[in-house]
C-alpha cells in the first residue's frame, strides 16, 4: 500500500439485529478507511441473535487505536485482528511444459501484484518430456483482486501455451 | 397427422419405429433415405419399409430424392433428421426452406441448420404461419425447449451452464473414476460406440460450442456464431490433472456457458465440486438455467440415442399436432 495506508483484516462480533452491521462499519469511514470485503460467517454454536463478521479494510497509518475505540463504543467485540487480509481463494489446474516456461516467473507475475499471491502448488510431473500438471491455490484481497490475478495467469497461460482449468464459479 | 420423414439413420429410424409403434395418430406419407424415396399418401407400412431397408439398404424408390418428398408429398409436418454438417448446413437447410415455403411445419434434429440460420428460418416459419421445432438438436432426450418456452415463460434467463457432449463427459468420468489418460478413455470411447472414427468434433469442443450457439440464440436472439465461442477442448487433459482435481473434492468436466451481462460464451474444462448437480456421470446431459423467479433450474437426461432423440422430435410433433394440426 502506497500513501501510508495499511491492511488490517478483523474478526467482529456483534448483535444480529436490523442495521447493526451498517452502524457498525460506519466508524470505518469516520477514521478515513475503506472496506475491501466483508465475510459474514454464521458459527452454528454462536448464539442465535450474535453475528460474526470478518473485515478487510484500508486505513491510514495510526488510526487503528481510534478505530478500535469507535468499534466498541458500538457494541462491537472484536474477536481478532490480524494482518491474513487475503480471504478469497481460488484453485486453478495448470497444465503443460511448466517447468521449461519457468514456473517460478509463473508464480511471481501472482506474488509480485501486492494483491494476490499463491498459497499453494501441488505438481506432478510424469517424465522430463511430457506435461506436468499443477494445481495452484491463489489467495486475493478481494473478488476484483482474484478476477485481475486469473486475468494475469490467462495471459501467462496464452503466452507460455499452458492449458488453464478455471473453477466454475458459484452460480450469481 | 401427416409427416414426411427425410433421414433414415439411427435417429430416424428410432422416430419411424416409435410412430409406428405408439397409436399417436401421426401416419408417415412420405418418407426418405441418402439415396431413395418413398411417396404414398395412404401411409407408408413402417415395419415393412423399415425390413426393407434393412435389407437392402433403400427405403424405396432410387428415382425419388430426398428433395422430391419434401417437395411433393402430401403432409403436415416435415422430420428432417439427415446429418450434421456443421459449415454448409446442407442440404438440410434447403429441405426446411423448402418445406415452410409450402407452408408445412418442421421438426429437426439437425444442429447445422439451426446453429447457421436459425434467424432466417424463423421468419420463413413466420411468414408461413407454421412451426419451427428443434428440441431434439440439443441434449437429447432433455426437453430443455419447452421448459424454456412453456414451463419457465416469463422467466427472464440470466445465465446457463451445460454438459452438452456425452462423448466428453464419458471420457471425462472414465478418467477420474479409473485413472486412464485421455488416450485410454478415447479408445474405450470408441470401443462403447460413444466417440466417433474422427472425434475432433466432439473432444475439441465444437459440438458443445454449436449447441450453445443454438441455445443462446434461442433464449436471446443475439445472433452469435460457432466463431463468437471461446473454445477450450478436453484432448490435452492429464490424468495428473483430474487427480489433482480429486484430492480437493472436485472433478472435472466440460462445461459450456453463456452469461450474457458478462459478455460470457464459453466451452471448457472446469474445476467442479463433485456434488455439483453438473456433475453427471458417463454420457449423461445437464443443464442449469439461472432464471429471475424459478432462479437455478437443473435438467438432467440422456443427450444422444435412437428413441432418446425420437423422443424429443415426438414431442415436437405432438406440440404442433396439438396447437396447429387437427388429429387425424
Amino acid at each position: 500500500m502506497t500513501g501510508g495506508f495499511v491492511q488490517v483484516s478483523m474478526k467482529l462480533e456483534m448483535k444480529d439485529s436490523p442495521g447493526q452491521l451498517v452502524a457498525a462499519l460506519k466508524p470505518i469511514s469516520e477514521v478515513g478507511g475503506n472496506i475491501i470485503a466483508v465475510i459474514h460467517q454464521r458459527e452454528p454454536d454462536l448464539d442465535g441473535d450474535m453475528l460474526n463478521v470478518q473485515i478487510v479494510l484500508e486505513l491510514p497509518e495510526g488510526r487503528l487505536e481510534n478505530l478500535v475505540v469507535l468499534l466498541q463504543e458500538q457494541g462491537v467485540h472484536i474477536q481478532r485482528i490480524g494482518e491474513e487480509r487475503l480471504l478469497y481463494k481460488r484453485t486453478v489446474i495448470m497444465i503443460g511444459h511448466l517447468m521449461h516456461t519457468d514456473l517460478s516467473d509463473t508464480v511471481d507475475q501472482i506474488d509480485t501484484t501486492g494483491f494476490a499471491e499463491v498459497s499453494e502448488l501441488a505438481m506432478s510431473m510424469p517424465a522430463v518430456n511430457a506435461r506436468s500438471s499443477s494445481r495452484i491455490t491463489i489467495k486475493a484481497a478481494s473478488k476484483n483482486d482474484m478476477e485481475a490475478a486469473i486475468a494475469i495467469l490467462r495471459r501467462v497461460s496464452e503466452q507460455k501455451s499452458l492449458l488453464l482449468i478455471e473453477p466454475l464459479e458459484e452460480i450469481a | 397427422m401427416k409427416v414426411a420423414l427425410i433421414g433414415l439413420g439411427s435417429v430416424g429410424r428410432g422416430v419411424a419405429g416409435m410412430i409406428a409403434k405408439k397409436d399417436l395418430g401421426i401416419t408417415i406419407t412420405g418418407i426418405a433415405d441418402s439415396r431413395s424415396g418413398l411417396i404414398d399418401a395412404g401411409g407408408v407400412d413402417i415395419p415393412d419399409l423399415l425390413a426393407r431397408k434393412k435389407e437392402s439398404g433403400f427405403c424405396g424408390d432410387r428415382a425419388i430424392s430426398s428433395a422430391d418428398v419434401v417437395k411433393k408429398a402430401d403432409y403436415d409436418a416435415l422430420i428432417e433428421v439427415t446429418p450434421t454438417d456443421a459449415l454448409s448446413g446442407e442440404p438440410a437447410t434447403g429441405y426446411i426452406r423448402s418445406a415452410l415455403s409450402r407452408k408445412k411445419h418442421v421438426v429437426t434434429s439437425n444442429k447445422g441448420p439451426i446453429s447457421l440460420s436459425l434467424k432466417e428460418l424463423r421468419m420463413a416459419a413466420r411468414e408461413n404461419g407454421v412451426a419451427l421445432r428443434y428440441e431434439a438438436t440439443v441434449a437429447g432426450a432433455i426437453p430443455i425447449m419447452h421448459t424454456l418456452e412453456d414451463g419457465l415463460a416469463g422467466n427472464e434467463i440470466l445465465a446457463l451452464y451445460g454438459v452438452l457432449n456425452g462423448t466428453c463427459n464419458f471420457i471425462l468420468t472414465r478418467m477420474a473414476a479409473e485413472g486412464l489418460t485421455y488416450e485410454q478413455a478415447l479408445m474405450e470411447a470408441r470401443e462403447m460406440g460413444y466417440a466417433e472414427a474422427d472425434p475432433t468434433y466432439d473432444v475439441q469442443g465444437i459440438d458443445a460450442a454449436i449447441k450453445l450457439v443454438i441455445l443462446a440464440n434461442t433464449i436471446w436472439g443475439n445472433g452469435v456464431k460457432l466463431d463468437d465461442v471461446d473454445r477450450t477442448g478436453i484432448d490435452l487433459l492429464t490424468a495428473d490433472a483430474l487427480r489433482l482435481a480429486e484430492d480437493e473434492g472436485c472433478t472435472i468436466r466440460l462445461i459450456a456457458e453463456a452469461i450474457p451481462r458478462k459478455k460470457i460464451l464459453r466451452v471448457s474444462p472446469r474445476i467442479i465440486g463433485k456434488n455439483h448437480p453438473l456433475v453427471v456421470d458417463g454420457t449423461l446431459n445437464a443443464l442449469t438455467l439461472e432464471t429471475d423467479m424459478a432462479r437455478e433450474i437443473t435438467l438432467i437426461g440422456r443427450g444422444a440415442g435412437s428413441v432418446e432423440t425420437a423422443s424429443a422430435i415426438i414431442g415436437d410433433l405432438l406440440y404442433i399436432r396439438d396447437r396447429y394440426v387437427q388429429r387425424a
